[in-house]
């Protein structure tokens, strides 16, 4: 595995994770030669030292003062923002639910639609600025936020945009109305992404908007603010309000709140329902997953061994629908096995901001610990650990692409959401046994199947239990296509005509 | 206490010799609903059940304990496979002769409404009607559902890209405590009409009419399992159910009003889908039950050469 020069600026305590020694029976594909490192310039964003909260059109300082968010890739505090308390999260409560009263309710969809159109064209416009700073504050490679993670997040407020003056026709009844004030609380993995997907529908939909980003990823919703702003978005139609799980808890409990909508852990999620309990007001969930990727023996194996990189080595693993499970057909293992990891010795991991990089950094130091502590639990229960040969920079969070062999379904690395790039291979003889396999996890977010045979597909994704299956593909987003889970995984669904559902009191 | 049903009392056969005595009348015993048997409870315990103007004994229902219960689910998990791959067809079918068994038994049906609601002869056969009506309505909707509730989504790329609803799994009724009948299988329908298996909590205090459906349902083609009724204490049962992990779903519209956030917090320990929705159950029913119990699910494909 080549390893992409440290970022700028990093320096001092060694860096963490797994570093295997190099070994001689993989050959490390374009050993010979280096790559030139390629970064994206950072000028491209200002990022001020401090930020307020975002509360009815105004920036305002936090009643908790302000807490940092660092560059995961080299430790380096980006700026200060704002800790918002119970009496912040009170105001923008107010706030959202001020203009939801006068302005934005009333206002008819053929206008609220031309406010998320603007948006759209300024995510499209800033577009650099927004990959840069994503890439700087969560540590994904630039050429992910670049090609993925913004254009999506454009492309959520462009699809929106159509529906408000078209609800009626929506398949809710003539004149379906919003829920009120959306609480809408998002994690650290695609911070604009999730933002937009939060955002667009409900807005769409009529509803005004308080938005809590992850405590790690606060920048890009901050400068989302900004955009509504220049959006000329009416004040308090969105509110930001930053700050760690006590904010998020006091905006999911808010009693002015008509509808909660969080992303993020299942046991967060399961917390909300509870204390959701009893109040009548609506709620939307999308939770963790264990997805079985499944490789039969006839898939078309190129293909495959790219969509199993794409499904668990995509966003460094902090994907709620990564392929974390690799189900191969034993007469297929050895096979894939081998192809997987020449492939993974090509990847190069290091300087997000490199437009060369295929693997970022961690998001966090709590989330390395809690990937090493359990990729440790896959070697203590006895499944053989495998990493290409890697070099990881000295600074900042970092974990290096992990293959589990030998993983039987009772390994807490089969059972256990990872949210990191390790993958866990499993066998399976017969399409039944592949399927019970797949949904045997409480989760059931998403699968993914590779196979030649048509009908097989068929036959598979009507068994699979999860909320999106992806053949001969893996990892593909839009804002047309229907995102959400079974079981633990959440409930609602998040684009096309389904996700408004979530924002339409129907 | 007074001694149980008047409803079957001796009677005179004409083709009895003169100076026979009366016929004694065979009475029913209540049980439960449970894999498409008809188990006592496992407790042993019964409970009596009074006419709702004379107070007068009816019957004694099997008062189902927390095992009951969880037997149920262990049925219904077990049904679910079958019943949900089952083609719409076919459960369409099921459900239209379900209403025809209920046509059937209108008679009864009737009889316990008028003893268990106090509703005159007149207003229990219309509700009978309408509940026979309400099945029929349901049962045409499995062959529908999907494209009503399911998409073609145009992506941007080359894909083939669908979503489609499917049956989230067991799903817990409590039906509503007051309309023991047309109430009953306004829940209950479309949860089976979705794909979904149930387990249903009767009416406590009126369960007569549950129990007479459970034995058109047994008689009506519905693989055992797929529908499980109790009878019992609502607040014993509810949250052996709400809190079952094997449960995916639970509709705490019958439940009354205060013990319905206990059951939700106990519901998010596996993140159930929760439906708690009162509605006037002579109105047509809109799409919402049908709705509440189904996943979507999308799938994806690469279009290409």
């Amino acid at each position: 595995m080549a390893t992409n020069g440290p970022p700028a600026g990093s320096a001092g305590e060694p860096g963490r994770g797994s570093s295997p020694a190099p070994r001689e029976d993989v050959p490390a594909a374009g050993a010979g030669w280096e790559y030139a490192p390629a970064p994206e310039s950072r000028q491209v964003v200002s990022i001020a030292p401090e930020y307020g909260l975002f509360i009815g059109g105004r920036w305002t300082p936090g009643e908790d003062g302000t807490f940092a968010t660092v560059n995961p890739a080299t430790e380096e505090t980006l700026a200060r923002v704002a800790e918002a308390g119970p009496a912040d999260v009170d105001r923008a409560v107010a706030a959202a639910r001020d203009a939801y009263e006068r302005v934005w309710g009333p206002m008819p969809g053929a206008e609220r639609a031309k406010y998320l159109y603007r948006i759209a064209r300024i995510l499209q416009e800033r577009s650099r600025e927004f990959a840069v700073l994503e890439s700087l504050d969560n540590g994904k490679p630039i050429r992910e936020s670049r090609d993925v993670d913004v254009p999506l997040a454009a492309a959520h407020f462009f699809y929106h945009a159509g529906w408000a003056d078209k609800l009626g026709h929506a398949g809710f009844g003539p004149d379906p109305r919003p829920l009120g004030v959306a609480g809408q609380i998002i994690p650290w993995n695609f911070p604009l992404l999730m933002a937009a997907w939060k955002l667009a529908p409900a807005l769409a939909a009529g509803n005004t908007c308080v938005l809590k980003p992850a405590e790690t990823t606060p920048l890009t919703a901050l400068l989302l603010a900004q955009v509504c702003e220049q959006a000329d978005l009416p004040p308090g139609v969105v509110n930001v309000v930053t700050g760690a799980a006590a904010a998020g808890a006091a905006l999911a409990a808010h009693p002015g709140v008509d509808k909660v909508a969080f992303t993020g852990s299942t046991q967060v999620g399961k917390e909300i329902a509870a204390a959701l309990a009893g109040t009548g007001r609506r709620l939307t969930l999308e939770l963790g997953g264990k997805a079985a990727n499944i490789v039969f023996d006839d898939a078309p194996i190129d293909a495959a061994i790219e969509g199993i990189v794409n499904g668990i080595f995509f966003n460094q693993g902090h994907v709620c629908c990564a392929g974390s499970r690799l189900l191969v057909q034993e007469s297929a293992e050895q096979e894939v096995v081998e192809r997987l990891r020449r492939r993974l010795a090509t990847l190069r991991l290091g300087d997000p901001l490199d437009k060369n990089t295929d693997v970022g950094a961690i998001n966090s130091r709590e989330q390395l610990d809690k990937i090493a502590s359990l990729a440790a639990a896959g070697e203590a229960e006895g499944a053989q650990r495998w990493s290409p040969p890697c070099r990881l920079p000295p600074r900042g969070y970092w974990f290096a692409p992990t293959v589990f062999t030998g993983v039987s379904q009772s390994h807490r690395i089969a059972r256990e959401e990872i949210f990191g790039p390790v993958l866990s291979v499993l066998t399976f003889r017969t399409p039944a046994e592949a399927v019970a396999k797949a949904n045997n996890t409480p989760y059931g977010l998403s699968a993914g199947i590779w196979t030649e045979k048509g009908s097989r597909i068929l036959w598979m994704a009507q068994r699979l239990r999860a909320g999106v299956v992806w053949a001969n593909t893996y990892n593909r987003f839009d804002p047309a296509s229907p995102f959400g889970g079974y079981r633990e995984s959440g409930f609602g669904r998040e684009g096309g005509r389904h996700g408004l559902a979530a924002y339409l009191d129907v | 206490m007074s001694e149980p049903a008047a409803r079957a009392g001796p009677e005179r056969d004409a083709r009895a010799p003169a100076g026979a005595p009366p016929r004694l009348a065979v009475r029913k015993t209540c049980k439960l609903f449970i894999g498409g048997a008809f188990p006592r409870s496992e407790s042993g315990r019964s409970y009596p059940v009074r006419a709702a103007r004379t107070g007068e004994l009816l019957a004694y229902a099997a008062q189902a304990s927390r095992k009951d219960a969880r037997d149920a689910v262990v049925a219904a998990r077990a049904a679910f496979a079958a019943w949900s791959a089952a083609t719409a067809y076919n459960r369409g079918q099921v459900l239209y002769r379900v209403a025809e068994m209920i046509e059937g038994r209108a008679g009864q049906l009737a009889e316990d409404l008028a003893h268990g609601e106090g509703a005159s002869g007149a207003a229990a056969r219309r509700a009978v009607g309408a509940v026979v009506d309400r099945w029929v309505w349901y049962a045409g909707w499995p062959d529908k559902i999907a494209q009503v509730a399911g998409s073609a989504n145009q992506v941007a790329g080359p894909f083939l890209n669908l979503s489609v609803p499917e049956p989230a799994g067991v799903v817990a009724v409590v039906a509503p405590g007051d309309s023991s009948l047309l109430g009953l299988v306004s829940v209950l329908a479309p949860v089976i009409a979705a794909g979904n298996a149930a387990v249903v909590v009767a009416s406590e205090a009126r369960p007569l009419p549950a129990i007479t459906l459970a034995e058109a349902l047994a008689t009506a083609d519905v693989p055992p399992g797929v529908v499980n009724i109790l009878t019992g204490r609502t607040a014993e049962l509810a949250p052996v159910l709400a809190a079952h992990f094997g449960v995916d779903g639970i509709d705490i519209t019958g439940v009354p009003a205060p013990d319905r956030a206990g059951l939700e917090r106990l519901a998010a320990g596996n993140v159930k889908r929760v439906l708690c929705a009162e509605e006037d159950w002579a109105a047509v029913p809109g799409l919402r039950r049908l709705l509440a119990f189904l996943e979507i699910k999308t799938v994806w494909h690469p279009a290409g050469l």
